[in-house]
């Protein structure tokens, strides 16, 4: 069971994107940052549970020579082993800055060249990132998807190689996973059936993809073989998150938690609704857990002006 | 974003203005023998609803609207429909104009939010184009132009995946993030609550394509069904019968973008003036800077030049239409209006005149190299005026 806790006020409403809500959970202190896209303008807060004081900061995209100003499209906090980057993106470039938002350390202007705007490579871009200062560079493009790029997922591999498995999706639903290297391989491809698929996430090899119809689906993800397909949502899924549990929001104004496991007998991947929450007349736009264990969870919608927040009694 | 947005944008917007145009025309119609001079009659509201619909699809117009192109501001958009409204002999003061346009993007902004699947708001758009054939069913010509739109629009729609209905529906949303205006006839049927928001259901039938929430299926390594359970999702949701017709005839099956609009259900808002909503919407119109001005004056130019107005000529007087119940109220909304939402009005020339139109367009040439304006006065105060706006 879950309760509504205090909302978080924002300065201004969520723009109707998926995965419009990051959060970096720090783990010294109990504090946690959120990151939301407004539209031309990303904001920024450090809440701090006890007294729920908070720190906000406003980022704007770097703006081009174009007609109208530039919109934001994903605001995300990259976990690396050694810093944390905060990442923007746009259809201009991509800015990447130290966590706190406060410096911008690098800046990657997306050339879309001779196509018209509006038209998407399905480019992935794989970045060097040093350990410290804005030496950042360019290092491969992945090329797998011919529609544009809609979520990337990482999950550091068992075995202390300290290199990530990566799950790439696109508009089309097409799914890629990658074996991380000083080359990037691509391992698998999993076809989409007609629909986006706006978010995907990976977890102990298993890859948790929302799609644009409302389905969860569970894959194994080397194989790429589909072992779960949830028909959990009416309209298309916004967002998912992972922490053991899996989270799914969507645009049909529903929040749902899941149970993974896996059967001991089989080995295979078993999941068990746990808790459904309405968030009336909200369309959904993100969503993440707050904490590790899952106990807390926070959403976002279009228009609405406030990050509301539940955690378990 | 997207940058096929703006004809169903555009499309939309003018069939709302239209539904709401015709019905307060109908409200204030007087029969033919007993009118006076400057009173409403049914051929007076046939006159203007041809007016305007042959402006809007104009095929120079259409052209223009076609190409793909980035969603201009509010702003600019806005200046569109104030010259469309007056395609006609029709006259609109600024507190009516302003009223009508909150309608129209009220409308359109929930029939959007609710549009079970990104695709069909394609649909929404049909039931626009078939309601607004039923308006002017008696002139083949206009008829004529709606239709080649119609197949203009499956060309370039029909074919478009999920994905990039997906980002015309967030582009949109975009679009109209923040509006809150309060819409009587959304409130009396209970779509839209007290703080302006829509109700959003969770009942109902699930967009085409898509399965009833409720099921969990899981599978062996072979892909054989080997569990199947069901779990509670909370909505009542049913399936979806029928798909809408994407043909030129056809039954649409969704009902957003049909005309709610009646004698017995009055077009009506209420405004709500001192809310804070209201100064959220204006920080966001004032983000954008200067140098999109000219863009957009060039944007202007284009799609005007393309408008054939109809100018009245000679001793026909405008005949002026109220949006509001009475002249006294029409008055006391442009005074009560806060003066953040007061969108001056860019008043434009009709430029049916070809000599003009390069006019124009020359000044607006020299405008983009230059970066300064340098007016010649005798191009009249309305084109300052315009400048001065933007």
């Amino acid at each position: 069971m879950f309760r509504r806790e205090h909302s978080i006020p924002l300065r201004g409403s969520a723009a109707a994107l998926c995965n419009n809500l990051s959060v970096l959970q720090l783990p010294t202190g109990n504090l946690r940052h959120f990151g939301v896209v407004h539209g031309p303008s990303a904001q920024l807060l450090s809440a701090a549970p006890e007294d729920g004081s908070l720190v906000q900061r406003q980022l704007q995209a770097k703006e081009g020579a174009g007609v109208s100003p530039t919109l934001i499209t994903q605001v995300h906090w990259c976990v690396l082993p050694f810093r944390v980057l905060l990442v923007l993106t746009s259809h201009r470039g991509i800015q990447m800055f130290e966590s706190d938002g406060s410096i911008m350390v690098y800046w990657h202007a997306l050339d879309t060249g001779d196509a018209p705007p509006g038209t998407w490579s399905g480019r992935v871009l794989v970045f060097d990132i040093p350990a410290k200062g804005p030496n950042i560079m360019l290092s491969e493009e992945l090329a797998g998807h011919q529609t544009s790029i809609t979520d990337i997922a990482t999950e550091p591999v068992q075995g202390g190689d300290c290199m990530a498995d990566v799950v790439t999706a696109d508009d089309s639903g097409l799914l890629c996973v990658w074996r991380s290297g000083p080359e990037f391989t691509l391992v698998t491809r999993i076809p989409g059936f007609g629909v986006p698929c706006p978010s995907v996430k990976l977890w102990q090899g298993i890859v948790a993809a929302g799609y644009g119809n409302g389905q969860v689906r569970l894959y194994e993800a080397m194989k790429g073989t589909l072992h779960v397909q949830i028909s959990a949502h009416a309209r298309t899924i916004c967002a998912l998150d992972l922490a053991p549990e899996l989270l799914s929001a969507a645009e049909d104004t529903f929040v749902h938690i899941w149970k993974l496991s896996r059967s001991p007998e089989s080995g295979s991947i078993e999941v068990e609704h746990c808790h459904g929450e309405c968030v009336s007349n909200t369309q959904l736009c993100g969503a993440r857990f707050c904490d590790p264990s899952g106990s807390s969870f926070a959403v976002t919608g279009y228009d609405l002006a406030e990050i509301l927040r539940f955690s378990s009694v | 974003m997207s940058v096929r947005t703006l004809p169903l944008l555009f499309l939309n917007l003018g069939g709302e203005m239209l539904y709401i145009l015709d019905q307060r025309l109908r409200a204030q119609n007087i029969p033919g023998d007993k009118a006076r001079k400057d009173e409403w009659t049914e051929v007076d509201r046939k006159r203007v609803l041809n007016d305007i619909v042959s402006t809007m699809f104009n095929r120079k117009f259409m052209e223009e609207l076609f190409k793909p192109q980035e969603l201009y501001s509010k702003k600019a958009l806005r200046t569109v429909y104030d010259r469309l409204a007056h395609a006609s002999i029709m006259r609109l003061n600024q507190a009516s104009m302003d009223k009508l346009y909150d309608l129209m993007t009220m409308a359109f902004k929930y029939q959007v939010l609710l549009c079970p699947r990104p695709k069909d708001v394609l649909l929404v758009t049909f039931n626009h184009l078939d309601a607004i054939k039923g308006l002017i069913q008696d002139s083949p010509t206009i008829l004529h132009q709606v239709d080649e739109t119609f197949r203009q629009l499956m060309e370039v729609y029909c074919g478009l995946s999920a994905g990039e209905f997906q980002l015309i529906r967030q582009t949109l949303l975009i679009f109209f993030q923040d509006l809150h205006i309060r819409v009587s006839i959304f409130l009396k049927d209970k779509v839209q609550n007290s703080n302006g928001r829509f109700v959003l259901p969770v009942s109902g039938p699930v967009p085409w394509g898509t399965e009833v929430p409720g099921l969990i299926r899981m599978f062996n390594h072979k892909g054989e069904e080997v569990k199947k359970i069901k779990f509670k999702h909370g909505g009542n949701y049913v399936t979806a019968t029928k798909e809408g017709s994407f043909e030129l005839y056809g039954d649409r099956v969704l009902k957003l973008g049909t005309n709610m609009y009646s004698l017995n259900r009055p077009v009506d808002t209420q405004t709500s003036g001192a809310s804070k909503n209201s100064t959220s919407r204006a920080q966001q119109e004032n983000i954008a800077p200067n140098p999109l001005a000219k863009e957009e004056l060039n944007f202007l130019a284009r799609l005007m030049g393309g408008m054939e107005i109809k100018n009245p000529s000679g001793p026909e007087p405008g005949f002026r239409l109220n949006l509001f119940t009475t002249d006294e109220e029409e008055e006391q909304a442009a005074l009560t209006k806060p003066e953040e939402l007061d969108n001056k009005v860019i008043n434009i020339q009709a430029m049916q005149d070809q000599q003009r139109s390069e006019e124009l367009a020359r000044i607006l040439g020299e405008l983009e190299v230059t970066d300064q304006p340098r007016w010649s006065t005798s191009k009249g105060d309305d084109l300052l005026a315009m400048m001065d706006e933007l």
